[in-house]
């Protein structure tokens, strides 16, 4: 879950990113983020997974309170979370299973826990079979499974995905969305921050549109509802 | 911390190490080399025995018999600085000068001919002249011969070999803890992508850093361990030249395996301090965690 209340960033350059942002998800909610280039999305994202830390307001992540949190302490909110960024960020020269073991392993999982659980989610996503592949020898959207399949693979309360699409074709696209929503009702918490109106759309989940660092809609079961992204 | 965690973050450590091989290479020799050097200031100051042996010799007053000649050693036992106090008979003198010189020389010199004397070691050479003098006021001693000219040379020496030696290893240090700190920040740039991936799943902190803790440790090691080495070789060849020549009889060499111990645990010391700190502070510096 996400709690964010009169949430205000500036940054150093004088920069004001958000300015009152407030909204919440519960757990088990799948949303997307849409607004258009410069409007506060990434900033939210990098406020869910403690990279930066907001002036003013309420921020709770998985009961964690961002803007209290130590910094040593963040690694235990990141173990709530999923995060799935646009350019997959893989390591090249592991092959799909390692890519995947990899994040149970930096976190301490015994070698028998990556054994049961890395095939188990490469399944999940599509991909098995293709263990033993490098991600050069991937399309863009299996190399993309690959990143959502690390994000699952230590069971995170909240996937968050930053335009994972973006470098996608729409069919493509419209299949990891779908592996999102899939994953969506397996109880995991999904928040989508995207571009793509037809996706948002399709689906027909709950939207938070922000712009100029503000949330200017907020509607279940939405689309754009006359919003229109740049 | 479980075992395989503390195996994986082990080979992680030695994993980065072959894939920036030069550099690493480039890391041990240079903490080799600035152990060497501080071996070899160790092995200067084996100067330090050399000082022990440079001596005062205090003549008796030949009116002295040799009974009051030994009474004397008392009020030079009393004099400060002096570690040492050897009685030698007229006699026994007579006998070294026989051993030492052509016995044609000494056809027809009577026995009686030196003095009773005593043969003084310093504990500090640089406070020869004022032992010179307190020996020289104690009533019965008639002469007092010290290397004054020798002892301030020795000194100055020293304390230059000294000083030049200490900077040249805070140099090696600095550049060796530099060059740890390169080897191990170029590490981390080639691991940017794991690393980033890392804190992204949380990795705790300590396990993102301790592979190139790990790394440096090795490394430090490595130099520790070979620099130990090659200064055993070099203190060997040393010994076998230095004990072959003249200067073998009057510079005391110790067998290496008596000073063995102490240099192996410094060298190891210092590898590892070069080591952990250049890790520690490469990933101060280059990794925001």
């Amino acid at each position: 879950m996400v709690e964010m209340k009169n949430v205000t960033m500036v940054y150093q350059s004088g920069t004001e990113a958000l300015d009152g942002v407030s909204f919440s998800i519960k757990d088990g909610e799948f949303v997307f983020l849409v607004g258009p280039s410069g409007s506060g999305k990434t900033t939210l994202m990098k406020l869910i997974t403690g990279e930066i830390r907001a002036k003013s307001g309420k921020i709770i992540v998985n009961d964690f309170d961002m803007r209290k949190i130590k910094r040593r302490k963040l690694p235990k909110v990141r173990k709530t979370l999923g995060i799935v960024f646009q350019d997959y960020r893989l390591i090249e020269n592991m092959n799909v299973y390692d890519n995947v073991a990899f994040a149970m392993r930096v976190v301490g999982a015994r070698r028998r826990e990556i054994r049961e659980r890395v095939p188990y989610v490469l399944d999940l996503v599509g991909l098995s079979g293709r263990e033993k592949r490098m991600p050069d020898e991937l399309s863009g959207g299996e190399q993309q499974r690959v990143a959502i399949a690390r994000a699952l693979v230590n069971n995170p309360r909240m996937v968050v995905a930053d335009e994972p699409t973006g470098n996608l074709d729409p069919v493509r696209s419209l299949e990891l969305m779908l592996l999102l929503e899939k994953i969506n009702d397996m109880g995991t918490t999904v928040l989508v921050v995207t571009h793509e109106k037809e996706l948002v759309n399709a689906l027909g989940k709950r939207v938070i549109a922000i712009d100029n660092g503000r949330v200017i809609s907020d509607t279940e079961e939405g689309g754009y509802f006359g919003y229109e992204i740049e | 911390m479980r075992l395989n965690r503390s195996g994986y973050l082990i080979r992680e450590g030695f994993r980065s190490i072959g894939t920036h091989g030069f550099m690493s290479f480039a890391t041990v020799t240079i903490i080799m080399a600035c152990l060497i050097i501080m071996g070899s200031v160790t092995l200067l100051s084996n100067i330090k025995s050399l000082e022990n042996q440079n001596e005062v010799v205090a003549f008796v007053d030949e009116n002295y018999t040799e009974d009051s000649a030994r009474a004397l050693q008392g009020s030079i036992e009393e004099i400060e600085n002096i570690s040492e106090v050897e009685f030698i008979t007229r006699g026994e003198a007579f006998d070294t000068f026989m051993e030492n010189y052509s016995s044609d020389l000494a056809e027809g010199l009577d026995t009686e001919v030196l003095r009773d004397r005593y043969v003084i070691h310093l504990t500090d050479i640089s406070q020869m002249a004022e032992t010179k003098s307190a020996l020289e006021s104690i009533e019965g001693i008639a002469k007092v011969k010290a290397h004054l000219d020798y002892a301030k040379t020795f000194i100055t020496i020293r304390n230059v070999v000294s000083v030049v030696s200490l900077a040249l290893i805070a140099m090696l240090v600095f550049v060796s803890i530099f060059i740890m700190s390169n080897t191990i920040k170029l590490a981390t740039f080639g691991r940017r992508e794991e690393i980033a991936i890392m804190k992204m799943v949380g990795a705790s902190n300590a396990f993102i850093r301790l592979p190139f803790i790990v790394e440096g440790l090795v490394l430090g090691i490595l130099g520790g361990g070979l620099g130990f080495l090659a200064e055993w070789g070099v203190y060997e060849v040393l010994t076998k030249k230095v004990v072959g020549s003249m200067a073998g009889s009057f510079l005391p060499i110790l067998p290496f395996d008596q000073i063995a111990l102490p240099m192996f645990v410094a060298y190891m010391a210092i590898g590892v301090f070069i080591g952990v700190f250049g890790g520690v502070n490469a990933i101060r510096n280059y990794l925001d965690v």
